[in-house]
């Protein structure tokens, strides 16, 4: 069993990383549990144009490996793993990976959200096979083909966009009849000549046996059902937040977003904050996650320094 | 192949995953992947600590399309294992040493 920390942050997107930087420099001495895939939703993407800082963009993998990097500069430590289990019920916190028991008296947590699935046992049997949730991982490998999109936000947009690079044509399909998209990627996204819409549109089955090979759809409006034949399907119709781990110990709501209070990172228990996606369902990017981080840090130091203020 | 990893390529990839004693873990990945940068390390640590158990090898899938299409390669990182020349398990996507060690067991025991 290890010492007991100041503080644990669980999660090493923009948020954790963030709250990282200052906890840091707060001289806390934080201990981030990043996970096995760490860097959160912006390691899948490719360009990233509107994080302040940056005139000409930056690559989404290369942003979080400098805020990793600065993170670490002031002192961070890392584990480059997964939480199995946490207990919030007693103090110190404690925060397993594997049978490796940590304690901490703080814990900041930015676990972030997931990419959701349209839950066809056809997708899960294919995943791998022409069904992807990372377009700019997957992309590369129907090169000249026909590929589908399904989902109508911005990361649907953006990687129908980026997917044309490689396919011939990307079907982008939408139950709605418009996008929710901003502005900006819509336009882009109608400008292009390679993306055609299906508007209207659901995906009730992904067709073929080792790989894609078609799309079963039902127009809404008409009913009509038809076979579109490609060879992929990227799915982007939203994220779950990641926050299976404090069901029973946290309060969430209805669905699944942790709940702070008051305007401030607190969550149902005093001395657990929560930051970025895993919190935030209204505006998710990565600025606003990193912002988050920094105010969860900031709620945490003072927190930390009214206990230590109290125990003397 | 300082780190214990051998680098393979279209023109070698049958003769070295045919040749190898020991079964051949096979990691397709490609620069511009952000989670295959992630499981480098991981499979680095396991070349060094299973060595003479299992070979890990790597293909770039940028530099040699053929054997990423001849194994149907679709997403990436994908690591398949040869055992005797043929393939025998397929993972894909990126997961952590525990879990990898776990799904490796039956070739590393």
């Amino acid at each position: 069993m290890s010492d007991v920390r100041d503080v644990i942050i669980i999660g090493s997107g923009p948020a954790g990383l963030t709250a990282a930087i200052y906890a840091a420099r707060a001289n806390l001495a934080p201990l981030m549990i990043e996970g096995v895939t760490w860097g959160g939703q912006l390691q899948l993407t490719t360009e990233v144009e509107n994080f302040p800082g940056f005139v000409d963009g930056i690559m989404g993998p290369e942003l979080m490996q400098t805020l990793r990097d600065q993170a670490a500069r002031f002192g961070t430590e890392f584990v480059t793993d997964n939480v199995d289990r946490v207990d919030f019920s007693a103090r110190p916190f404690r925060v397993w990976v594997g049978d490796r028991e940590f304690r901490s008296h703080s814990v900041i947590i930015s676990t972030g959200a997931t990419a959701k699935m349209l839950d066809l046992p056809s997708e899960q049997r294919l995943l791998g096979h022409g069904v992807s949730t990372c377009a700019t991982c997957d992309g590369f490998f129907f090169r000249g083909q026909e590929i589908a999109v399904v989902g109508g936000g911005d990361s649907a947009v953006e990687e129908a966009n980026f997917l044309t690079r490689f396919a011939s044509t990307v079907h982008l399909i939408h139950r709605r009849d418009s996008l929710r998209a901003s502005k900006i990627m819509a336009d882009r996204a109608a400008a292009n000549p390679k993306i055609t819409f299906h508007w209207n549109t659901v995906v009730d089955e992904v067709l073929g046996d080792g790989r894609v090979e078609g799309l079963a759809l039902t127009d809404t409006t008409t009913g009509v059902s038809s076979t579109l034949p490609v060879g992929a399907l990227f799915v982007a119709i939203g994220h779950d937040p990641n926050s299976s781990l404090f069901t029973g110990q946290l309060a969430l709501d209805e669905n699944g977003y942790l709940l702070t209070s008051g305007g401030s990172t607190s969550t149902s228990i005093e001395g657990v904050f929560g930051s970025g996606d895993v919190v935030d369902h209204v505006y998710r990017q990565a600025i606003t996650a990193a912002g988050s981080g920094c105010q969860a840090a900031i709620d945490c130091e003072r927190w930390l320094e009214s206990q230590h203020a109290g125990a003397h | 192949m300082a780190d214990g990893i051998v680098t393979l390529s279209d023109a070698t990839f049958d003769e070295s995953v045919a040749s190898s004693d020991t079964p051949v873990l096979v990691d397709f990945w490609a620069e511009w992947c952000g989670p295959c940068k992630m499981i480098a390390p991981v499979l680095a640590e396991i070349a060094t600590e299973y060595a003479g158990k299992i070979t890990i090898a790597k293909l770039n899938v940028d530099d040699n399309p053929n054997a990423a299409r001849r194994f149907d390669v679709m997403s990436i990182p994908t690591l398949i294992v040869f055992k005797d020349g043929v393939p025998a398990k397929r993972l894909v996507g990126a997961k952590g040493k525990g879990a990898l060690l776990q799904d490796l067991a039956e070739f590393i025991a």
